[in-house]
This record gives structure tokens, sequence and C-alpha cells, in this order.
């Protein structure tokens, strides 16, 4: 479903300080299933999600979705396909402060305009699914860790994405908040979502879910592709 | 159709929420933005309410006034042209006028005498304008003397007050008999200021004039359209340089919106970047912030088109008054008529909102082409 | 100079209007040499992102100039008492031999900035912006357009003398005056006037109406709009104005605008000017369907502005037909609709 050949990125390219991040990946990712990338610091992992996730378009090489080149694509359709295709969990969480739970939620099917009333349902709905229903209402900086980073996974899913892609998602959790992410993942795979994440903690990369682990290391594919 | 509706509604309810989650931002900018609305606007609206008082006042001033010149400079005018000109066809009456300016020292005022062509004063007495009335502190019955042009005092008892219905008209008036003025300055009885002329059919005023001119090779002849014009253009004159002066207050207003505009915060970077990141596009962010601009300028305009209103028509501009009415003790305070016209909220739009949106647009677009793929850091 | 308001708002207005296209020229020329979809590069994604700037720009300056084209006749209209002789907008804007060619080129920028921006909606929903470098060089041919337009703006004000009485009887006299309209337009005979009017507006609905069916003609329905503009206008001027001031030989495109008439004016050109954009648009849309990318989306596109401008000269012919109906002046005895 989606296929990578040749991907390079550069980063301040044409400059002194011009970093090469990923030097030629190739890689075919199948759909429904869960893949996780793993790899030291600074080996390119956020910078392949990126290219994957159509946040950023490679500097060569071919990105293709569901059999469609993406690569060549300006941003403005790059970001149709991201939001109807895609869903974030940043690492961070990135949630937006000072707006509730439920807006955060909500957000990102803003700009597409549709009923006001059938999206807040939506947003209720998968904050209840997610045991968030009783802090749909406290503003997001209030959450905990575990908290913000269900609702960050709230809102990856309200434009009901077919890939679902998060990055470090554990890095910020102790081990029992880990483990119900895990079963949160469970949870997307079985209903037919593919999901990528990056991580270099044992527990995912071991974890039952997991059905793929990709290494890297300087920007290249050093195992699992 | 009705998802345009739908995304114009959810991104101007998250505009009105963004903009009340910055409230110091916000309110400042709001502030600023007003208080150049309200001084704009102010003095728009006050020179155009002094320009329709001087409309009123023309509507007052004869179709044709003749006036006597001696070396280039205006003289009394002989009562022989009265005859001259009642001979002229077309000309339906022709009087003299007599009036004048006259200093009192008491108040170190200017009054502008007049000896009215009916219901004038019976000699020594006069009827006053309420900005006399009210630097001299006279009442009906007082008495008010000044020196004649031979040194000799002439006493007025004041018989009446005008009713100011256009105060700036009536304020400095000074209404006294045909006798008591041509004693105050030794003017003999057969010469007059001016003289005014009225004419059969309006249309023919123009060959009237060219016909007095023919006639009376000394005189010049005023017409109410040509002062009309030239007050209008005085007045745009004056609006116009007010303007001008205010054009700094522009420009600075146009830097501190560049700036706020431009100088977003690292929270509001943020927050762009994950609504990018999120699914937002380019054109989403960019109508978002355009949103928040447009409330605030709307918000902004019409707040200080109100103050400014309050100001000019209820509370008499007490901010203005000096700078455009000149230099006269006796106008004191007075109620312009309000009025509010379609043309002037045009341009003060113009002159508001357009630099603020101009100031907007680079730094709006440069907020909103930050890369997606930056909150992933 | 008439150092007004209004005036230096106008003046303002499109120096800036005029400056942010001529800034954006360098911009256009980069992409007509450098644009390269298939490239990742970093220059690439910048010549891209510039490309949000522009459009933006151009709305700005649109809505900047639909705003001065009212406020310009708004204001020509108040000072015609500044005129000997002029009673409304025409004499002001024949005071000089620049007001009428600066509402033109007014009345061009506006069009134009329209037409660009339908082109620049259409392109940007290509997925390889396959009109990118056709609207860039439209863009450099807009910017002299615009830049004319602002400097015989500026010119006409530059000529605009109020006749000032000084202390001497020779300017007493002012000039001769100004007649007020004795246009060849306005001798167009009532019945071709209305006769035209009325099979024009029925041809762009006709055409429009076959887009709408059958998806052919988006051109043709392009070019009917553009007649009806000028139709519209002719009619205006010699027949729809008579008969809103109902006096026979007052033939005035401007009177009609002001508060005396309720305003009526704005119900005529709105509707008039909106639906000859969206016409114009309906054909430019239409004709982008040869590029593989606009297939589809191109006729998308033009039925919606094809709707629209049908809406628009519906409601534009609707009005026209109202004015002569309601009015008390009868130019044709015995005519059906009296
Ligand atoms: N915007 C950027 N500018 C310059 N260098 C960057 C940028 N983003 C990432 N890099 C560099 O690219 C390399 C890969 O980064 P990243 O993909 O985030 O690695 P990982 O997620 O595996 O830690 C790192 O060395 C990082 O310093
Ligand atoms: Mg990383």
């Amino acid at each position: 479903m989606i296929g990578l050949s040749q991907v390079k990125k550069a980063y301040n390219q044409g400059r002194a300080n011009e970093f090469w991040a990923l030097r030629g990946v190739d890689l075919h990712l199948e759909r429904g299933r869960v893949t996780v990338f793993r790899g030291p610091s600074g080996s390119g992992k956020t910078t392949l999600l990126t290219m994957v996730g159509c946040l950023a378009r490679p500097s060569s090489g071919r990105v293709s979705l569901e059999g469609r080149d993406i690569s060549a694509l300006p941003e403005r359709f790059l970001t149709e396909i991201r939001r109807s295709t895609f869903g974030f969990v940043f690492q961070s969480f990135n949630l937006l402060k000072g707006i509730t739970a439920l807006e955060n939620v909500m957000v990102p099917a803003y700009p597409l305009g549709g009923d006001h009333g059938a999206l807040k349902r939506r947003a209720l709905e998968l904050l209840d699914r997610l045991h968030m229903a009783d802090k749909a209402h406290s503003n997001a900086e209030w959450l905990s860790g575990g908290e913000a980073q269900r609702v960050a996974i709230a809102r990856a899913l309200v434009n009901d994405p077919r890939i679902v892609i998060a990055d470090e998602p554990t890095a910020n959790l102790d081990s029992e908040r880990s483990a119900q992410f895990l079963d949160i993942v469970a949870q997307l795979k079985a209903e037919g979502r593919t999901v990528l994440m990056t991580s270099h903690d044992p527990l995912v990369a071991e974890a039952p879910v997991v059905d793929r682990v990709v290494s890297l290391r300087d920007g290249l594919i050093a195992g699992g592709g | 159709m009705s998802n345009w509706f739908g995304r114009q509604r959810a991104l101007m309810d998250f505009a009105v929420s963004s903009l009340a989650r910055r409230k110091g931002k916000t309110l400042g900018l709001l502030a600023v933005y007003t208080v150049v609305v309200f001084v704009l606007a102010s003095a728009m609206l006050f020179s155009h309410a002094l320009r329709r008082e001087a409309a009123l006042v023309l509507a007052g001033t004869p179709e044709v006034l003749v006036q006597r010149l001696v070396a280039g400079r205006h003289d009394l005018i002989p009562a022989s042209h009265l005859q001259a000109i009642r001979a002229i066809r077309g000309v339906k009456s022709a009087e003299g006028r007599l009036w004048g300016y006259l200093f009192d020292p008491a108040a170190a005022a200017n009054y502008t005498l007049m000896v009215p062509a009916d219901d004038a004063p019976a000699p020594g007495q006069a009827v006053i304008g309420s900005g006399v009335a009210q630097v001299r502190e006279a009442a009906i019955g007082d008495i008010m003397s000044f020196r004649a042009h031979d040194g000799q005092l002439v006493s007025f008892t004041i018989a009446g007050i005008v009713d100011p219905q256009s105060a700036l008209v009536a304020a400095d008036l000074f209404l006294v008999s045909e006798t008591d003025y041509r004693r105050l300055f030794g003017i003999a009885a057969d010469r007059f200021t001016d003289i005014v002329v009225t004419v059969r059919n309006p249309r023919e005023v123009r060959t009237v004039a060219e016909k007095i001119d023919a006639a009376l090779p000394d005189t010049r002849i005023i017409l109410r359209d040509e002062i009309k014009r030239t007050y209008e253009s005085v007045f745009d004159w004056r609006e116009g340089m007010v303007l001008l002066l205010l054009a700094g207050a522009v420009l600075a207003f146009f830097i501190f919106a560049w700036e706020k505009a431009s100088g977003l915060s690292a929270e509001e970077k943020r927050e762009i970047g994950i609504l990018k990141a999120v699914g937002w596009e380019t054109g989403d962010v960019i109508a978002l912030k355009s949103l928040e601009g447009v409330l605030v300028s709307l918000t902004a305009f019409l707040l200080g088109y109100l103050a400014a209103w309050l100001h000019v028509f209820q509370w008499g501009a007490p901010l203005f008054e000096p700078v455009l009415k000149g230099w006269s003790v006796l106008y004191p305070d007075f109620r312009l008529a309000p009025h509010v016209d379609e043309l002037q909220v045009a341009t003060l739009f113009f002159f508001t909102v357009f630099p603020y949106t101009l100031a907007n647009v680079v730094p709006i677009w440069r907020a909103a082409t930050i890369d997606p793929d930056q909150v992933m850091r | 100079m008439l150092f007004q308001p209004a005036i230096i708002a106008l003046v303002l207005a499109s120096a800036l209007s005029a400056l942010m296209l001529v800034g954006c020229l360098p911009f256009a020329i980069s992409v007509l040499r450098r644009w390269d979809l298939s490239s990742g590069a970093e220059s690439q994604v910048r010549l891209e992102k510039r490309t949000y700037l522009v459009a933006t720009l151009v709305k700005v300056v649109l809505a900047a100039e639909a705003a001065a084209l009212v406020l310009f006749v708004f204001n020509a209209d108040r000072m015609a008492s500044l005129f000997t002789g002029a009673m409304c907008a025409v004499g002001t804007l024949k005071v000089d031999p620049y007001g009428f060619p600066a509402l033109y080129l007014k009345l061009a920028v506006f069009f134009l900035a329209a037409f660009w921006l339908v082109l620049n909606h259409v392109d940007n929903r290509g997925w390889d912006y396959p009109l990118i470098r056709v609207k860039y060089a439209a863009l450099i041919a807009l910017a002299p357009l615009l830049l004319a337009a602002g400097v015989v703006q500026l010119a006409y004000f530059l000529g605009l003398r109020a006749d000032v009485i000084t202390s001497c009887c020779s300017t007493l006299f002012s000039g001769g005056g100004v007649t007020v309209t004795s246009n060849s337009v306005a001798a167009l005979p009532h019945a071709w006037a209305l006769g035209l009017l009325g099979a024009s507006v029925a041809g762009v609905l006709a055409s429009g109406g076959a887009y709408l069916l059958w998806g052919r003609g988006g051109v043709l329905h392009a070019l009917l709009s553009l007649a009806v503009l000028a139709i519209g206008l002719a009619a205006i001027i010699s027949t729809i104005s008579v008969y809103v001031y109902e006096l026979p030989h007052h033939h005035c495109p401007f009177c009609i605008l002001k508060r005396e008439y309720d305003h009526l004016g704005y119900a005529l050109y709105i509707p008039l000017f909106l639906g000859t954009a969206l016409g114009v648009g309906t054909g430019i849309a239409a004709a982008a369907r040869r590029h593989a990318s606009l297939q589809q989306v191109g006729p998308a596109i033009a039925r919606r502005l094809a709707l629209g401008s049908m809406l628009c000269f519906a409601a534009f012919g609707g009005v026209c037909a109202a004015l002569v109906w309601r009015s008390h002046l009868i130019l044709f005895e015995g005519a059906p609709w009296h």
C-alpha cells in the first residue's frame, strides 16, 4: 500500500549545514499491519514518517500511496491526502492549549466543513471509546501525559484515517500506560487500520501486536526492510 | 454550498476562540485600532459637520452680491449704484447692506455687526448672539458701550438675544439700527457696505451678473454658487490637511499592526504548526487568520466610529474644536447636527481597514507557510 | 489637485495595489523560468509557498479595486458641486480628458483581477498546477494595466481644479460649463436597447443552461456574458435610467446609484458585474478541461460558476424588467407592459 524507492531527504539543502537525514530508503509497507521503526536517535525515523505521512516531500526518490505517486504533489494535495488518509499522534502530543479536549479532537475536521453537530457527536464517541468522556470538557493543558495521548489518538482518528502514525508514542509514558497504548493499537489493527510507529522502546518493538520491525541507521535501512 | 458555509462557520468559531485565548494581545490591538478609527472618524465627522453648518449659512446669503473695489480693495459702495442696478433687466430687487466687525476690548473678541434688513432694533438698542451674551455675561436690559470712530461713547441696551438655531452663525452677532451703525463708524447716509441683488429667474443669474459688471466697472460681483464652491474646496482642503497630519497616525498604526501580526509568539507558531500537521492546508490557515483580522477590524471600526459619533455630536467634539474652528472665543458649546455620510464612511474604511489588511498579509502568509513537519521535532 | 479625503484614499489604494502587484513580478518571472513540480528541492518548495502570498495579494487587490470603484463613482458624484455646470458624476468625469478613461481602466482591472482569481482557483485544483505558467504570464500582463489605471487616475485628479473665486472678476464667469450626457450610447433607441437586452439575457441564460445540461458551450457562455455586460451598460444609459428618472432626456448611469433613487443602481450593477465575472469564469474553467488533471474538476467548477452567473443575470434582467414595469414613464404607446 505504501512504497518508497530510493527516498532521500536533505535538510538545509545547498547550504553549508546541509544534512542528508535519509540516504536512499527502499521499503514496502502492507495494509492492515503494525510496523515499528527502530533505530538510534538521529537515524531518520521521524523524517521517514514525515515522508510517508505526506507531511513533507522527499528531496529525491518516489513515494507511492495505494499505487499513486505522491512524491511530486504540491502541498495543497498532500494535505488533502493527509487529512483523509493519515492520523498522527505526535511524540509530544501537541494538543492546543486553552481549548477543551473535545475541541482538540474536532479541530482537524474544521476546514472540511460538514455538520458541526455530527462532528461533535463523533468526537465524543471517540473520547468515550478511549475512556476520556469525563475529561472531554477539561482544558488540554490540565490533562496528564496518558490522558493527553488518548486525546491525541482521538484527534488522529476523527477523520477516520486508514493509516495511523505515531512518533515515539511511549517515550513519555510509564510501562502501565505504555501497555494501555499497545492495547489501543491492537484495537486499531482489529478495525483494519494500518499503524506505523517509531520507537526505541523494546517494550513496543517486542509487543505481540507488532507485525514487523524495521531498523534504521544513519538514514538507511539496516534490517527488516 | 452547505459545506462551504459549514467551513466558514467552523473557521469563524475557531477564530473567535483563538482571539479569546490571547486576550491581552487582542485587546491591546483592538484598543489601538479603535483609537485610530476614533481619531480619524472624529476629524472627518467634525469637519463634515462644519461644512454642513457653512452650507446652512450660505443658504441665507444672497444670490448675487455687489461690492465696490477701490485700488483692488473692498470699499463702501455709493447708493447711486443701487439705481443703476435696479435699472438692469432681470433684476428683481437691489438693497444696500450695512455690516462689519466690531472689536470689543472688554471681551477681546470680534463681533459681527449687522443692520438687519427687517426687524432692525430701534436706535440705542441691540440684539446680540448667544456667544456675545456669554462672554459679556450680558442679559436683556443690560447696557453695552463702545467707542465710536470719533471717540464718543455709543451705548446700547440689549433688547434681545438671538436664538441659536445654528450656533456657528449666530453666536457672534451684534445687530444694531442703521443710525447707530452709521454713528459708530461715521459712514455717510449714501454709502453701504455692499449691495445684495435678487434675480427674477435663477437661470439668468450669470447674465445679470455680467450686465452689472459691464454697467459698473468699479465693482466685483460674488455669486452664491461661487462662494459655495470655494467653501467646499476649502473645507475639503482642511479635511485633507487634517487627514494628512493624521497620516502619521495611520502609518504608525500600519507599523504597529505589521509588528503585531509578524511578532507571533512561540505559542501561536506552535498552534499553526499543529493545525497544519493535523490536516489544515496553508489556505485554511490564511483563511483563519484573515477571519481573525476581519473580526478585529470590524469591531474596532464600529467601536471607533460610534465613539467618534458620540464625541462629535453628543459631546461637542472637545478634542478638535480649537484645531478646526479657529480662534474665536465666541463659539461655546454648540451641538453639531448629527449626520452620517456614506462616502465618508467608505473613505474612513479605506484609511483604516485597508492599511491594516495590507500590514497583515505578509505576516499571515509567513505564519501560514510553516512546514507541517516542524511539530514532529 | 483637489486635496480631498476620498481622493487621497483612492490614490493611496491604487498606488498600494500597483505596488503589491509590481512587487510580485520578480516572483512571477522566476515561476515562468524555474517552476518544476517534480523537483523536491527546497527552492521549489519556496516557490510553491509564495504562490499563496500572490493569490492572497491579488484577492486584496480585487477587494480594494471593487471598493475603490464604488468610492470613485461616489466621489465623482459628490464633487459635482465643485464644477460649474456639473450636476452629477458624468460632469465631474468630463471635467478633464482622463476622467472616463480612469473609470474604464478601473473597471478593466476589476474584471481582470476577478478572471485571474478564477484561473487561479481552477489551477489550484489540478494536482500538477497545469496552468501555472499561463497564470503568472497573465499576472505579468495585469501589472502594467494596474499601473496604468493608477497613473491615469492620478492624472485625472491632478487635473481637477475647483473654480475658486479670487478677488479678480475674470474668474467669475468660469468656463462655459460642462454639459451632462451627450453620448452616442444614450442615443440608442429604446426599443432596440430593450430588445437587445432581453435577447442577450435570454441568450446567456440559455447558454448557461446548455452548459449545465450537456457540459458544452462554456466559452460561448463567457462571450455572451461579455455581450450582456456591454449591452446591459448601453441599455442602462439609454433606456433603463430614463425609466428610473422618469425624465425622457436624462441618461445617466450614475445618478441611479444615489439615495434619491433608492440606490437602485447597485441592484443593477452588482448582479451585472458579478454575473459577467462568473460567466467569463465559466469559460475559463470549462476551457481548462483540456488538461488531464482538470478534466473532472474544470467542468465541475464551470458548472458552479455557470449557475452563479445565470442567477446573477436573471436577477439583473428581473431588476431591469421591474424598473421598466413600475415606471410612470411611457416610452412606447400601447406597449404590452403598460
Ligand atoms: N529541520 C531540520 N533541520 C536540520 N536537520 C534536521 C532537521 N530535522 C531533522 N534533522 C536532522 O536529521 C536527522 C534525523 O532526524 P530524525 O528523523 O528526527 O531522527 P530520529 O527521529 O530517528 O531521531 C537528525 O540528525 C536531525 O538532527
Ligand atoms: Mg524522532
